[in-house]
């Protein structure tokens, strides 16, 4: 264990507002009904296994996996499937769900799920248990956790990264996890180990989280391979990229997984979701999730279960009239919602409601770049944001995805954040790739 | 509350932005500026006064001119040709003709500025193309100085100051004002000539005293004497992170350290590396003109070659050019190499082994 914090070179420090953070989490009411959508994640979409009319009950699997790349859905609550059909989701088009209408007379308590000895499990086993229990990136990308867990062929990870830094301002839910439900972290910790059949285990925390950094400094025994680091408060600290510099200065390669440098990565929740579901072999149908911002008067960590409608989570939160702006995710990376109909999905860490003078003035004047170099200095992956604003603005894509490496941007948002003249670089640059995609897929 | 009739407002992340925005970074180096102004005001009179608010009011005009002609919104309320102003009137002499301090600035933001399409997109530091302009167009009157601290200064102009346009500057008329002035303090003997000139150009090198170039205690341009006032304002500006301090951190070390090498071979006929540092334009150049965001390269490590670059151009054109000043022609030379340094400097992006050709 080292004293020194690490860190990656670059990046910002925007305002924290963690106003959250001590705000033990707390269970919302059950909702009337819940909006199971069967892609929550990234791959392949989940199968229905239920038919409308059908009684299921709590923690029951709804759709199974639709591929290796997918994961199966459990039902959040005891209930009767009302609809299997399109409804809006999180990215702002429509696509299938399974919608459960609550049975009133349920007391919610019991959740179905086979109890599985998991040390007797081989790794193999393992990762498909993973699969079982539907679980994804809790922190917000939602990949497939079993996913990670089995790397390509020819590829060893010798190192997980347990991420427990949290970058993004507003958002507590990591933080929480780790002071509430840390020994299920060890646990799932010690799991993706040994799915992984990994040498080591790190923990990173940023060091503005000293509580929770001492919380898993005493649940970590001395005599395993799991090690926890503190990594200086700075913002994108949490992107798997940057923390594979930080703490071991392995450079993922650029258009490459984690996993060809020997690292696979986790979020705290997800591990401590894994450690809680497994030996239960329950799925993963509720999470913590961050509700805050000046647009909600009861601000805090709520145990929502998953499908429950933003409009439900932000009502009981206490939404008022100054809200302009819901924000799924952090207000670095996360998308604005078009609706209060959007069911929450499985990668949703945070719920912000924000007011006007919390947020990015959406008509500032845009001044000509001055070539400060700010966004230069803030690109946590070395590239050249102004050169790509430029050339983005002279509509030069090509050149721009070919000698700028465009495609090794991940939208951290750093440049804009920085950016004197207003130039909303990343949206600039998701257009360039957008339109790189649909040019390459045409030819 | 009623969340059926929220309206929600979408945008694409990040959504949150830093404060800082261009006209707040201008009105910064502004306020640096203004004491450097006052310090010139102080030291050289009101003369000095007119011929910073002539070349700021200069520059601040043929910028709205320039938009109002080419019917777009204005463009000077982001403090730009501001900044453009009080520096060229800073690196002016304190007796400098009105109407040519004016010229210097519709040239500077015209040319080197508006031509190209404004903020951000000139190649050279508009303030230094001025007035590289007036050294050639009017090199007698930009080579006229005036002692510092002269009695009498706030009551009277210099008789250049309200020189009549394209007319002969009244060189007598100055040097009399000079002399009557100086007849009071019992001084005698004005050579005319600044700290660097007098090294240059008199038969047997002479050097000004460290602290009186340090304190601003000699002639000048309006702008340059007061070096630790000069560094003072920069200190504020790298503290408010509106200044990249590599670069005159790189100007300054290399110039002293070629300075110093020349020094040591022969210690009469060169001036001490303090001296070079402290004399002429070298810590106001340093400061605010290398430094300017549009013309400098953005590379980290390209700043520093930059900021390198220009410090030995100086020294070279002092001991060798025929000039006793090299500080413009090297950030002029400086700000022609930056593309070319931002090219070969371009840092690795992150998990990219090899370099693509581009």
């Amino acid at each position: 264990m080292r004293k020194m914090a690490s860190t990656f070179p670059h990046g910002i420090h925007p305002t924290e507002c963690k106003h959250t953070a001590g705000a033990a989490t707390k269970r919302l009411p059950w909702p009337p009904e819940v909006t199971v959508l069967l892609s929550q994640h990234i791959g392949a979409p989940a199968k229905a296994l239920v038919k409308k009319g059908q009684q299921v009950k709590r923690g029951e699997m709804v759709a199974e996996a639709g591929g290796f790349v997918s994961v199966p859905m459990h039902a959040p609550i005891t209930g009767k499937v009302k609809s299997v059909g399109l409804t809006l989701n999180p990215r702002g088009d429509m696509a299938s769900a399974i919608i459960i209408e609550r049975d009133a007379d349920a007391d919610q308590e019991e959740i179905v799920g086979d109890a599985q000895a998991i040390d007797d499990l081989s790794p193999e086993e393992l990762v498909q248990a993973v699969q079982r229990a539907g679980m994804v990136g809790l922190g917000g990308a939602a990949f497939p956790t079993h996913v990670k867990l089995s790397p390509p062929k020819g590829k060893r990870v010798d190192t997980v990264v347990v991420n427990g830094c949290e970058c993004e301002p507003y958002l507590t839910t990591d933080y929480r996890v780790m002071l509430e439900e840390v020994t299920w972290i060890v646990e799932g910790a010690r799991l993706a180990r040994r799915a992984t059949g990994a040498d080591e285990v790190v923990i990173a925390i940023e060091n503005n989280k000293p509580e929770a950094l001492e919380a898993i400094m005493n649940a970590v025994p001395n005599n395993e391979p799991i090690s926890v680091r503190s990594l200086t408060t700075k913002y994108p600290q949490g992107a798997e990229k940057m923390l594979s510099r930080a703490l071991l200065n392995r450079d993922v390669p650029s258009g490459g997984l984690p996993s060809d440098v020997g690292v696979a990565c986790f979020n705290v929740a997800t591990l401590a979701k894994m450690g809680q579901l497994l030996p239960k072999g329950q799925g993963l149908i509720e999470r913590i999730v961050t509700v805050s911002g000046g647009g909600v008067s009861r601000p805090g960590n709520y145990i929502v279960p998953l499908g429950t409608s933003l409009r439900f989570v932000l009502e009981h939160a206490g939404m008022t009239d100054n809200t302009c702006t819901i924000i799924n995710g952090g207000p670095m990376m996360g998308a604005t919602m078009p609706s209060l109909d959007i069911p929450l999905a499985k990668g949703t860490s945070g719920l912000l409601a924000l007011t006007k003078n919390e947020i990015r003035e959406s008509n500032a004047h845009i001044f000509p770049c001055i070539r400060c170099a700010r966004c230069v200095d803030a690109c946590p992956m070395f590239l050249n944001p102004s050169m790509l604003g430029l050339l983005a603005r002279k509509e030069r894509y090509e050149s721009m995805g070919e000698t700028h490496n465009l495609n090794d941007c991940f939208e951290c948002g750093c440049c804009s954040y920085v950016c004197p003249s207003n130039i909303p670089l990343v949206h600039l640059f998701r257009v360039a790739k957008a339109v790189n995609r649909e040019r390459s897929a045409s030819k | 509350m009623n969340s059926e009739n929220q309206i929600l407002r979408l945008s694409t992340s990040p959504h949150l932005k830093a404060n800082e925005d261009v006209p707040a970074i201008m009105f910064n180096v502004v306020m640096a500026l203004i004491p450097v102004a006052l310090f010139a005001i102080v030291s050289f009179g009101i003369s000095a006064f007119f011929v910073i608010a002539t070349s700021t009011v200069a520059c601040v005009l043929t910028e709205h001119l320039s938009c109002v002609i080419a019917k777009k919104t204005t463009s000077i309320r982001d403090w730009s040709a501001v900044v453009t102003g009080i520096i060229l009137g800073l690196t002016l002499p304190p007796g400098t003709p009105l109407w040519i301090a004016a010229l210097g600035g519709v040239f500077g933001v015209g040319m080197a500025k508006v031509l190209f399409g404004g903020i951000g997109c000139n190649c050279f530091n508009p303030a230094l193309v001025g007035r590289a302009f007036l050294q050639i167009a009017f090199p007698v009157a930009i080579t006229t100085w005036t002692p510092s601290m002269l009695p009498g200064r706030f009551t009277h102009l210099i008789p250049s100051t309200l020189t009549t346009p394209f007319m002969k500057m009244n060189l007598e008329g100055v040097n009399n004002y000079i002399d009557t002035a100086l007849a009071t303090t019992g001084v005698d003997g004005w050579s005319g000539a600044t700290p660097l000139s007098m090294w240059k150009f008199a038969d047997t090198p002479q050097f000004e005293s460290s602290v009186r170039l340090f304190t601003g205690m000699v002639p000048g341009s309006t702008g340059e004497t007061a070096s630790w006032l000069i560094i003072l304002c920069g200190l504020y500006l790298i503290w408010r992170k509106m200044m990249n301090w590599r670069i005159t951190a790189g100007m300054l070390l290399s110039a002293f350290l070629l300075s110093g090498a020349f020094w040591l071979t022969d210690r009469a006929a060169y001036p001490d590396p303090v001296f070079m540092l402290f004399s002429g334009g070298l810590i106001f150049g340093a400061t605010f003109m290398a430094t300017d965001m549009v013309a400098s390269p953005m590379t980290s490590a390209g700043v520093w070659v930059y900021g390198a670059f220009i410090g030995i151009v100086t020294v070279v054109i002092r001991i060798f050019g025929a000039l006793p000043e090299g500080v413009m022609f090297a950030i002029l030379l400086g700000n022609a190499v930056s593309p070319l340094i931002n090219q070969i400097t371009q840092p690795r992006v992150y998990g990219i082994t090899r370099k693509r050709k581009a």
